[in-house]
């Protein structure tokens, strides 16, 4: 099972930092990781494997989204589907 | 893969343009829960609601969070209530619409449909005494929604039902006048009412369902607006394709969740509802795509066309998108819940006369419509039987559902609160129509030939 999270919010030191330990402490593994910034905004897309994940699917989206508020970013996590569902036939 | 433009769009569209997963609404059987005693039968409908649904809340909010899309309306719709209550021989069925209430407020549904009659071809006494009910069942509840069929393609229109309707309409304003009259915002009357609508307030789970089933209804006209922003001066071949695009991905989305939520509830999966409805945010408008597409206010020559257009490519691009396509799918235009409705009706440029004919090429009907509080009863019913006969000809559920304001006059505004928004006084025809509706009988069964 495939998660994607999107991390959007004013760039500064340690976002990806953060997240990538927070991630390591859950036992999620980062399969492919993009990032720009553009006019100071950081905007990064990961997709991450869950299957071997420490905790429930929809508590990791709700501690994505705190961690998120705590470094002043806005962090979510989605099931891959809603995207392959959308965008593939 | 997935590509970072296909997060950055579907997650925009949630963002920004108010993509949402309107409603997961769980049909429920009430035959079994026929019974002589009025008391006994309260208790199995709420025995049955409630276990049916206890975790039907809970589960849509799982499935929001994992996919990251708000999922607005959770809510149940049941058997027509004056199919169970007959057996109890009771002269009114205000204590099933108690029941209702309670098993609602319990499993924390926001509305429950089915208090409601099918009477297209005629009255039993169980849709007599339902019928009675309506005004005191939606003035002492809260979450109940009522419906009344009175008409159909097949069997024509029932004019004793319609004229009493547009008394009980009445009745149902006088009951709730402190309020809004919120009672008649709770209460739709139908011609060919579809058995399996997800959407209040005329959802009810048909006869011919089975004994519970998820049906979903999809939303987004913001996010059709927000595509029509990138076509702005295209032909209509190359608008009818975007709308078609974009409802494609609504509505693969809504089947995502549906069934997601049938094998989490282990309830099956009925249909997706390709409705387009609108809430009174800025953004979320059905009103304002008729203007991206050209038209400088809802109401003006052409809203019907556009609606027309609007309307068919929502449908031929979620038909392929789904597994199964119900309900009423078409753009809904109620009034109170649009602000750019809301705005054309208040400078004059959409009339009750607009809508009707916009009515014509789209779900429902007069939707949410507010009328000054003094008009008569059977200017109501006359209201009533006009947009019955455009469903009951061209084969389309058309659907009423209006606010006589009592106390307020055309310039007043009136206020329901939440989704249900706030609608202006819109205007009635003053002609008189009382000796057409006392007639009273049936309108037989239109004739399915020679279509002109």
């Amino acid at each position: 099972m495939k998660g994607i999270i999107t991390v959007v919010g004013k760039d500064k030191v340690g976002i990806i930092a953060k997240v990538c330990s927070f991630l390591s402490e859950k036992n999620i593994n980062i399969l492919d990781i993009s990032q720009t910034i553009v006019q100071g905004y950081f905007n990064m897309m990961m997709i991450v494997d869950i299957d071997a994940a420490k905790g429930d699917f929809v508590e990791i989206v709700d501690q994505l989204s705190k961690l998120g508020q705590e470094i002043g970013v806005d962090i979510r996590l989605q099931h891959q589907n809603i995207f392959d569902n959308m965008h593939r036939i | 893969m997935i590509s970072r433009y296909e997060v950055q769009e579907t997650n925009k569209m949630i963002q920004e343009s108010n993509l949402d997963i309107r409603t997961i609404t769980m049909g429920i059987s009430l035959l079994d829960c026929a019974c002589d005693d009025m008391d006994k039968l309260c208790n199995k409908v709420y025995d049955k609601i409630t276990r049916k649904a206890e975790k039907l809340v809970e589960t849509g909010e799982i499935i929001s969070k994992k996919y990251g899309i708000p999922i607005v309306n959770k809510r149940i719709s049941v058997t027509p209530i004056a199919l169970i209550g007959g057996a109890t021989g009771a002269h009114s069925y205000v204590p099933i619409a108690k029941a209702l209430d309670r098993a609602a407020q319990t499993v924390g549904v926001n509305f429950i449909g089915g208090f409601s009659a099918l009477v297209h071809k005629g009255c039993t006494n169980a849709d007599n005494v339902l019928i009675e009910s309506i005004p005191e069942a939606l003035d002492v509840t809260q979450n109940v929604c009522s419906s009344v069929n009175v008409g159909s393609t097949r069997t024509g229109i029932n004019m004793d039902a319609v004229k009493r309707i547009g008394e009980i309409i009445k009745l149902t304003a006088e009951r709730t006048a402190d309020r809004a009259s919120i009672g008649c915002a709770k209460f739709v009357v139908f011609c060919n009412a579809p058995e399996d609508n997800p959407f209040m307030a005329g959802a009810f789970h048909g006869v011919g369902e089975r004994e519970a089933v998820i049906n979903v209804g999809v939303s987004g006209p913001g996010v059709v607006k927000k595509a029509l922003e990138e076509v702005r001066g295209a032909d209509f071949e190359t608008l009818c394709e975007q709308v078609k695009r974009t409802a494609f991905k609504i509505t693969r989305a809504g089947q995502m969740v549906a069934r997601e939520a049938s094998s989490m509830l282990d309830v099956p999966f009925g249909i997706i509802d390709l409705s387009l409805a609108p809430t009174p945010a800025v953004g979320d408008s059905i009103a304002e795509i008729f203007e991206e597409m050209g038209l400088e206010s809802a109401g003006a020559p052409g809203t019907t066309a556009a609606l027309a257009i609007l309307n068919d490519s929502v449908k031929k691009g979620g038909v392929m998108a789904s597994s199964c396509v119900g309900g009423l799918s078409g753009a809904f235009i109620p009034v109170s819940e649009d602000h750019a409705m809301i705005r054309a009706a208040e400078i004059g440029a959409l009339t009750l006369e607009k809508l009707e004919a916009m009515t014509c090429v789209c779900s429902v009907g007069l939707d949410m419509v507010a009328i000054p509080g003094d008009t008569s009863a059977a200017t109501i019913s006359g209201i009533i039987a006009d947009e019955m006969a455009i469903g009951m000809i061209n084969a389309k559920t058309t659907a009423v559902r209006i606010i006589p304001a009592i106390g307020k006059k055309v310039g007043d505004s009136v206020e329901f609160g939440g989704l249900l928004g706030y609608a202006p006084i819109m205007p009635v025809n003053p002609y008189q129509c009382v000796d057409f509706i006392t007639r009273g009988g049936r309108i037989p069964a239109p004739i399915h030939s020679f279509k002109n």
